[in-house]
């Protein structure tokens, strides 16, 4: 394989990349951070991305669309959580089993409810940047992937922000630490990790629009990200957004290589590849905490 | 050999002697191409049931080895010829073998990371079929049935009784394992790993064992399905529907007893078969997913807990006991 090639596949794998990196973000939370078996997280994605996709018919721009959906993805997320709680935390016993097959579960009854609505059809959006590359020599840029990169990482430093400097920030991280200490100190776990799941499926709901912005969607489409997100946030360690970025970067780059030698049918298993390798050698990830 | 045993052989025996006198007396082929699906949906719950009811290692990579099975299967046919029998003990040998690798993993990995390792491991092997010309890749591959053996009207019929020798096997297997010390073994495992293995529980023996038996039962479930269909190829083999089905019938039926996950095999197989021809197929689908979801929440215990509160009234002692 040439050299020309190889460094343009580099290129795209790193635009790739960041985007899978901000797919990841929500699980990144919601399990790395909060360890809820956030299965239905990819099908959630898509779900965002139909979102767009209907407010995309009435002339809107699929990210201004994805914004919009923000408020409801946080409520939305609000209420999962609470009733996750309610029905497998509050509980206690157990929670492994059911709570992993409850999420299984609602992840089962979006896509097919999504089919039943939509069809099984390849859905797109419209948009300026849509379509069109910028040309540097020979090299072609997509301007869907740049609006994309330029977008998950905007959401990354404003994330990472968040969680570093504001209260409710901090105190998202310290519950992933110790629930307990967080409780003496007389603040509501139960409350900080509700905002926190409403936070990870608001940032789905953006990521989910730029899902459609780079490619074609269809309900089933979550499956295949089971694989790039879970692969991603387990890759990165649990919960670290600097390390989804660089676990985002390896899959993007190892799946631009794969697909430009091997070809796309093999594409799928290249991140479910990289899962299995991490979880038989390395179940920490790279930044495990 | 105890009283229960006996009973469970003499009922299994008049079981396939119904359903060999249902391939005599009935003629609509229709009537063994559903039963067969809800036979088959027999073996994948119990065997799913095996590894994540007794031990609590939760599958979603069914799907995986129900193709392995009957890729094993089309790939013999397609070589030699080889018959049915050998089809399916070669499928049951092959997924056996790739339960025990995944076995191996839950050395490592326990909860949501081992279910999403057999997600990683459906995929891999979907993806290696697809880019496998000689199994038909993404297009498929036609399977001519053979002719009728003797004492069946056709071929048809034979797959369907071969299956309900299937699913007695299965559930003979998973009553054997639930009743004997390797049961009693898995449990400990499923409510304390740690503590297992610290009172002497051989705990990855067991995993392992656990793990290729419900490997290679989904294996043996899945090498007949090419010659059933007559036809092969891998959306319908590796369909999600069957991973949330092997995992929603035990959940539904009740896990902690191998009645559970036939009662619930039973049940969802035929509502949705009901509901397939009545309605529509995406609604079948829905169906499992919304009554997988109802009973997680709302009967964790199944049809089994259910019944067993039913026959069991709070008396006022039990209800101090449960507060206290």
């Amino acid at each position: 394989m040439d050299l020309q090639l190889l460094f343009e596949a580099t290129v795209s794998g790193v635009l790739l990349g960041c985007f899978y990196a901000a797919v990841s973000l929500g699980l990144s939370i919601a399990f790395g951070l909060l360890d809820v078996p956030h299965i239905a997280h990819p099908a959630f994605l898509v779900l965002g991305a139909f979102g767009a996709y209907v407010l995309g018919g009435y002339g809107l721009d699929p990210l201004v669309a994805g914004l919009l959906l923000m408020p409801v993805f946080f409520v939305f997320g609000l209420a999962v959580y609470q009733f996750y709680y309610v029905t497998f935390e509050r509980r206690g016993t157990d929670t492994g089993l059911r709570g992993l097959a409850f999420f299984f579960g609602v992840a089962f009854i979006v896509e097919v409810g999504l089919i039943l609505a939509f069809g099984v059809d390849q859905r797109m959006v419209e948009a300026p940047y849509i379509g069109q590359s910028l040309e540097i020599g020979e090299m072609r840029l997509p301007y869907r992937m740049l609006v994309a990169f330029g977008m998950a990482v905007v959401l990354m430093v404003v994330l990472s922000t968040y969680l570093a400097r504001t209260f409710t920030g901090r105190a998202i991280k310290a519950v992933a630490q110790d629930e307990g200490a967080l409780r003496l100190m007389g603040v509501d776990p139960v409350r900080v990790k509700r905002i926190a799941f409403g936070i990870a499926t608001a940032v789905t709901a953006v990521t989910g629009a730029l899902l459609i912005i780079v490619g074609p969607v269809e309900p089933g489409l979550g499956r295949i990200y089971i694989g790039r997100t879970f692969c991603v946030v387990v890759l990165a360690g649990l919960g670290s957004v600097p390390g989804t970025i660089v676990a985002g970067l390896i899959l993007g780059i190892a799946e631009s290589i794969v697909l430009s030698t091997a070809g796309a049918a093999w594409a799928p298993a290249v991140s479910f590849g990289i899962l299995l390798m991490v979880l038989a050698v390395r179940p920490a990830g790279l930044f495990g905490r | 050999m105890d009283a229960g045993t006996r009973r469970f052989i003499v009922g299994a025996i008049v079981f396939l002697a119904l359903i060999y006198g249902l391939t005599r007396v009935v003629s609509n082929e229709y009537v063994f191409f559903a039963a067969y699906v809800v036979l088959q949906f027999i073996v994948l719950a119990t065997a799913w049931n095996i590894l994540g009811g007794y031990a609590g290692y939760v599958n979603f990579g069914s799907g995986a080895f129900f193709a392995v099975g009957a890729y094993t299967g089309v790939a013999l046919f397609k070589a030699f010829e080889a018959p049915i029998l050998v089809q399916v003990v070669a499928g049951a040998t092959m997924s056996g073998l790739l339960g025990l690798a995944v076995g191996a993993l839950s050395l490592r990995l326990r909860g949501i990371f081992f279910s999403i390792a057999t997600v990683a491991v459906a995929i891999v092997i979907e993806t290696a079929v697809v880019n496998t010309p000689y199994l038909g890749g993404a297009k498929g591959l036609p399977i001519l049935r053979p002719a009728a053996p003797a004492l069946f009207h056709s071929y048809l019929e034979w797959v369907f009784f071969l299956m309900a020798i299937l699913a007695v096997i299965a559930v003979f297997c998973a009553r054997y394992v639930e009743t004997s010390w390797i049961g009693r073994g898995l449990r400990a495992i499923r409510d304390n790993e740690g503590a297992a293995e610290c009172s002497g529980v051989p705990t990855l023996k067991l995993k392992l064992f656990a793990a290729t038996l419900s490997g290679a039962l989904m294996g043996a479930a899945g090498a007949p399905f090419a010659q059933y269909l007559s036809f092969i190829e891998p959306t319908s083999v590796f369909n999600l529907n069957y991973a949330v089905s092997a995992l929603a019938m035990p959940i539904i039926g009740g896990m902690s007893h191998w009645m559970g996950p036939v009662i619930g095999a039973v049940l969802l197989g035929t509502v949705q078969q009901l509901v397939t021809v009545t309605i529509s197929s995406e609604l079948n689908v829905l169906v499992v997913g919304v009554l997988l979801v109802v009973f997680v929440v709302g009967a964790p215990d199944g049809i089994l807990g259910l019944v067993r509160k039913l026959r069991r009234p709070r008396t006022p002692a039990a209800s101090v006991g449960a507060k206290a």
